[in-house]
């Protein structure tokens, strides 16, 4: 028999460790250098900006314009509508609705609701009667973007405040946070609630919050999002950080407020009053 | 005496610890279903990745589109073999399932037999199931 001393068989044991613990390290670096040649990037027309920004003129824009816009918002985004019967043979046993709950992306909003620090005693009679179109801001600063413990909800690099549906966790911090109102939350799975599922865009799922994306998925195609297409001309959308740009030129020239400027969240929708 | 005690008991053991293998050799387990190729996805020669590595890692490569649609804005995939695919499981004909026509065949059979239910359609439509 052959004889091995304690120091021996552990030098062999050690030598046989690192042998088993190198070869899958050398297979990883072996598959990683015939590599991918895999490349990502965007379609040509895709528009590009440093901010994206909104100016609605509230001068111009009327309720009917309003409706056209929510219509186009609502029906692209598969946005439930509650007052909408669902399909009994297709979704049985569907509980009453809590009106409460409702889910909206853009939304006509009284002036003292839409600019509350902004109430005035003596306020222009015409303003009283105004319908607001409000959404998300899309802040420079965003509270809800701070508040998103799982990072679903984040900045892009285009300033668009967007989420990432698939990482919500529905906490609702969000919700808490946004001084605006501008997310709604899923208390129930919205899709007997819609009417026409349009399949360019996904539905939600219980549980999940949601709000306006200023169109990410149109913008990716060089489309203008849905609500400047619908506005007539009413709804100016541009890049606020390009001092030529039609939204620049336009604040530029006319007296424009934000919603709740106070809270130093820079609102990058503006209201040309 | 002992001995044969012993070697009795470590028969009867080894019977028991092999059970699955002899349960299995006496019943018929079912086939791994081929996810059924139809239509566009029939006639293209290739996919995204290679077929071995498209099975093994399909999972993790549309949560790397995902992130990348979302967060870094890009939405063309050029694959290694030049293809260009849009990054989206069911938006437009160069997505996922603008090949792969029939979700059920394609998908759901090998996640059922694999008994994973991924729920990607909870949000996610599929176009040609929306009637």
């Amino acid at each position: 028999m052959m004889e091995k001393s304690r120091r021996s068989f552990l030098k062999v044991a050690g030598i046989a460790a690192i042998g088993l613990g190198a070869s899958p390290a050398l297979n990883f670096a072996a598959s990683d250098s015939h590599g991918l040649a895999a490349l990502k990037g965007k379609k040509e027309e895709a528009l590009k900006a440093h901010r994206w920004g909104m100016a609605i003129n509230t001068g111009e824009i009327s309720p009917e314009i309003n409706t056209q816009i929510i219509e186009a918002c609502h029906s692209a985004h598969n946005i439930p509508d509650f007052n909408h019967e669902p399909d009994e043979e297709k979704y049985p046993d569907t509980r009453p609705v809590n009106h409460k709950q409702e889910i909206k992306w853009i939304w006509e909003e009284k002036y003292n609701y839409a600019f509350p620090d902004k109430e005035d005693e003596f306020l222009a009679e015409k303003f009283h009667h105004l319908p607001f179109l409000v959404t998300c801001n899309h802040c420079k600063n965003a509270p809800c973007v701070q508040a998103c413990p799982t990072q679903a909800t984040f900045k892009r690099k285009d300033g668009i405040v967007i989420m990432d549906y698939h990482r919500c966790i529905g906490c609702r911090f969000c919700m808490a946070a946004c001084p605006y109102g501008s997310r709604s939350f899923n208390f129930r799975d919205p899709r007997p609630f819609i009417a026409e599922t349009d399949s360019a865009f996904p539905t939600r799922s219980k549980g999940v919050v949601e709000k306006c994306n200023l169109c990410a998925e149109r913008l990716a195609k060089g489309e203008a999002p849905h609500c400047v297409e619908a506005s007539e001309g009413t709804i100016i959308f541009g890049d606020l950080e390009d001092p030529d740009s039609d939204i620049r030129i336009l604040l530029r020239e006319n007296f424009a407020i934000r919603r709740n400027e106070a809270l130093g969240t820079e609102p990058s929708v503006y209201y040309i009053v | 005496m002992n001995k044969n005690v012993i070697v009795i008991g470590l028969i009867v053991f080894v019977l028991l610890v092999l059970s699955p293998f002899w349960f299995n050799m006496i019943t018929t387990t079912e086939a791994a279903p081929e996810p059924e190729l139809l239509g566009r996805a029939k006639k293209a020669e290739q996919c995204v990745l290679e077929k071995y590595d498209m099975r093994a890692n399909h999972m993790s490569l549309l949560d790397e589109w995902r992130d990348s649609v979302v967060r870094d804005t890009n939405r063309l995939y050029t694959a290694a073999n030049g293809h260009v695919f849009e990054m989206s499981l069911s938006t437009g004909e160069q997505s996922c399932l603008g090949c792969h026509e029939d979700e059920s065949k394609f998908c759901d059979s090998c996640h059922t037999y694999a008994s994973t239910s991924p729920y990607c359609w909870e949000c996610h439509t599929n176009p040609k199931e929306i009637k």
